[in-house]
């Protein structure tokens, strides 16, 4: 079997089904030692595919979590100034050189990892995990460009830091702007989509594995038509798995049952007023009616 | 999945394939370098290459690299490999969800010849009347009459496009308010800058004498701006879109879309450092320049695919339009109303306006009031550079 077939299956085997697409992908990233750009809408798995190849790996996973003004000293490393103020106080009292203070509060003790500096210099390669990189700005883009590229970190007061393992990187972004072409260049890409009716299905399988298989295929097809609905915000995969956790809790066997039930879980699928209000009792219904 | 790869006599092997297939996307419009081409001969070692499946993900995971370049690799993959499609191994994966970008025929377009087609534009079908006998529309209106017959491109003097398009520039500079989250140094800012301060510290035995500060810089709003190409717009187009192409050139982070009964996001064409690909991709993208306009339909499609994304409490929408609608007001209205509760501001542009004895007595245009922030004329050059300083208050 190809190896990225393999990839395909272990992945499944420690609950994430993934697309050939995306399984072809991260192979590739793994073989080519390149970071990989994930792209998609909120809540089809992007976040959770680091986590599962972190477990799959048995690696570390890092995560930096990328908001607007995240800044070098937030991501790559940061001095520790109380205590270097401290240092400094003390020193002076006991009357140490000038010289020997530099050397000593611009040391190792006195630095701050942060998870691009703590990425390179692990012992295993790690996964590392950059979430959201369209919420921080175009600046931070260029720093990390240059971390990608050759993964050397340069500190002014230390010295470069050479990566000990190279990490596999995994990035992942949902439009909230456009990236730069420097950057998706020196990434490979895939897009993921919403799941088809199958594979959702072999989701839910997955992670409630004791479902009925009439309810799961209900739950599916209610999901996959809500989605065809004029939504401000259309429920995602985590959605559905949230869904399938409420109608398994409040035991019931078939979705058309009982109506309130259904309408009291849909707050697990539609998470803003003017879509609870575009679904009512009947639309939901006739819904799950078809659904089955 | 039997589609396996023929090579045609004239290939000398796979890299040369390989290589006139980075060609043929490069050709089509991706972004690619010759880096990539290394990349993908490497990333085809790793797989089957008898396996057009196999080869079709792997090389889309090198070469594509956002969601509509994704889309439409197959269709560019089958062209090349599998004689134009005639046999497609497999449906892409993960593609049943809602085209979420209008696609375009970009093979038709790389076979189309250069730039024809957009056709004699309509005359425009509201208030020509009016704009001969009040002559008040200075940029277009006034010049209608000869200019019937006349192609769009051909609308208006290059001085008038190069004016266009550095007013657009400046606005788009104009437009900057809310402040950054990032700190910069400031020497009057609110903050202590500890980091500097530390280091300055060093140098008078500890004490930290001079204080450095950071504050919050100015970021520019993010402009996204929405033209209508409709029949009653068309006279206006030309001018518009060069404002357009200021604009996106102006701010990395602008956006523009063309509507007339449906919606085509033009930022990418209008970036396209190639002026002649831009014009045959826009050309291909505006057919149907002319016909009616469905305003409300064009704004629903604006708020499913692109708004959620796209829009946020830092941007200002730009609607360039005539508000004649073929949509019901109410639908117009309700969109609006979805639109602005995403935290922008919407500044609707009415080249009508610019004439006397204009009022918004379009059905649309009225229930669009009360949602828009800034109601202005654009129907002249001096018109559209009078807006810099209100957009800059919004």
């Amino acid at each position: 079997m190809a190896a990225w077939r393999d990839l395909q299956h272990d992945l499944a085997e420690h609950g994430y089904v993934a697309g050939d697409d995306l399984a072809m992908a991260l192979h590739l990233s793994l073989r080519l030692g390149r970071p990989l750009l994930l792209e998609g809408a909120a809540g089809v798995g992007k976040t959770e595919v680091a986590k599962v190849l972190a477990d799959l790996q048995n690696a570390t996973l890092i995560r930096l979590q990328c908001y607007e003004g995240l800044d070098a000293g937030h991501a790559i490393y940061e001095w520790n100034y109380q205590r270097q103020l401290l240092a400094i106080r003390a020193a002076g009292e006991r009357g140490e050189a000038g010289a020997d203070i530099e050397a000593r509060i611009f040391s190792e003790d006195y630095l701050l990892e942060r998870p691009l500096l703590q990425a390179i210099r692990q012992d295993r390669p790690p996964v590392l995990l950059i979430d959201e990189i369209d919420r921080a700005d175009e600046e931070f883009e260029a720093y990390l460009l240059e971390i990608l590229s050759d993964f050397t970190i340069s500190i002014p007061e230390l010295g470069t830091v050479h990566a000990t393992a190279r990490p596999h990187v995994i990035l992942t972004a949902n439009g909230t702007r456009d990236l730069s072409d420097a950057l998706r260049r020196r990434c490979l890409y895939a897009h993921l989509g919403y799941p088809d009716r199958a594979m959702e299905l072999a989701i839910l399988q997955k992670r409630h594995p004791g479902l009925e298989p009439h309810l799961s295929g209900q739950i599916v097809g209610f999901v996959q038509a809500l989605r065809k609905e004029d939504l401000d915000k259309t429920p995602g995969v985590a959605e559905t798995l949230d869904f399938a956790a409420a109608v398994a809790g409040l035991g019931m066997s078939d979705l058309t049952e009982d109506p309130v039930a259904l309408q009291a879980t849909l707050v697990t699928l539609l998470k803003t007023q003017a879509d609870r209000a575009r679904v009512p009792t009947e639309l939901a219904q006739r819904l799950a009616g078809k659904a089955a | 999945m039997a589609g396996v790869t023929r090579f045609p006599a004239r290939a000398a092997g796979p890299a040369e394939r390989v290589a006139g297939f980075m060609a043929h996307l490069r050709m089509n419009g991706l972004r690619l370098g010759v880096q990539e081409t290394a990349t993908a001969l490497e990333a085809l070692a790793t797989v089957d290459p008898t396996d057009a499946g196999e080869v079709r993900h792997a090389l889309r995971a090198v070469c594509t690299g956002n969601a509509d370049e994704a889309a439409r690799f197959d269709d560019l993959f089958a062209a090349y490999w599998l004689n134009r499609g005639r046999e497609r191994a497999q449906p892409a994966g993960g593609d049943s969800a809602p085209t979420r970008h209008q696609r375009t025929p970009f093979v038709t377009e790389a076979l189309s010849a250069s730039g024809q087609g957009k056709g004699t534009p309509d005359q425009p079908e509201g208030g020509e009347g009016a704009a001969e006998q009040q002559g008040e529309g200075r940029l277009v209106a006034a010049r209608i009459a000869q200019l019937k017959r006349t192609d769009l491109r051909e609308m208006v003097s290059p001085e008038d496009i190069a004016e266009a398009e550095a007013t657009a520039e400046r606005i788009a500079r104009a437009i900057r308010d809310r402040r950054s989250r990032r700190w910069r140094a400031d020497p009057h800012g609110r903050r202590l800058d500890l980091r500097r301060i530390a280091r300055g510290a060093v140098a008078t035995g500890g004490e930290p004498i001079r204080l450095y500060r950071r504050a919050r810089p100015e970021r520019p709003a993010h402009i996204v701006a929405l033209l209508d190409v409709s029949g009653s717009m068309t006279v206006y187009a030309r001018v518009f879109l060069a404002f357009l192409k200021g604009l996106v050139g102006a701010d990395l982070k602008a956006d523009a879309y063309l509507f007339h009964t449906r919606l085509v996001r033009i930022t990418d064409a209008l970036r396209d450092p190639d002026p002649l690909r831009a014009v045959n991709r826009l050309t291909l993208m505006a057919q149907g320049f002319g016909g009616g306009t469905k305003i409300g339909g064009a704004l629903a499609d604006f708020n499913r695919f692109y708004a959620r994304a796209r829009v946020g409490g830092r941007s200002v929408v730009i609607v360039l339009s005539d508000g004649y609608d073929t949509d019901p007001p109410d639908r117009l209205a309700a969109e609006l109303a979805r639109l602005k509760r995403r935290g922008c501001r919407i500044v609707w542009l009415n080249p009508l306006m610019g004439w006397q004895g204009y009022a918004p007595v379009a059905r649309g245009m009225a229930a669009a009031l009360p949602h828009l922030d800034h109601f202005a004329a654009a129907g002249t050059l001096d018109a559209l550079a009078a807006l810099e300083p209100e957009l800059a208050r919004l």
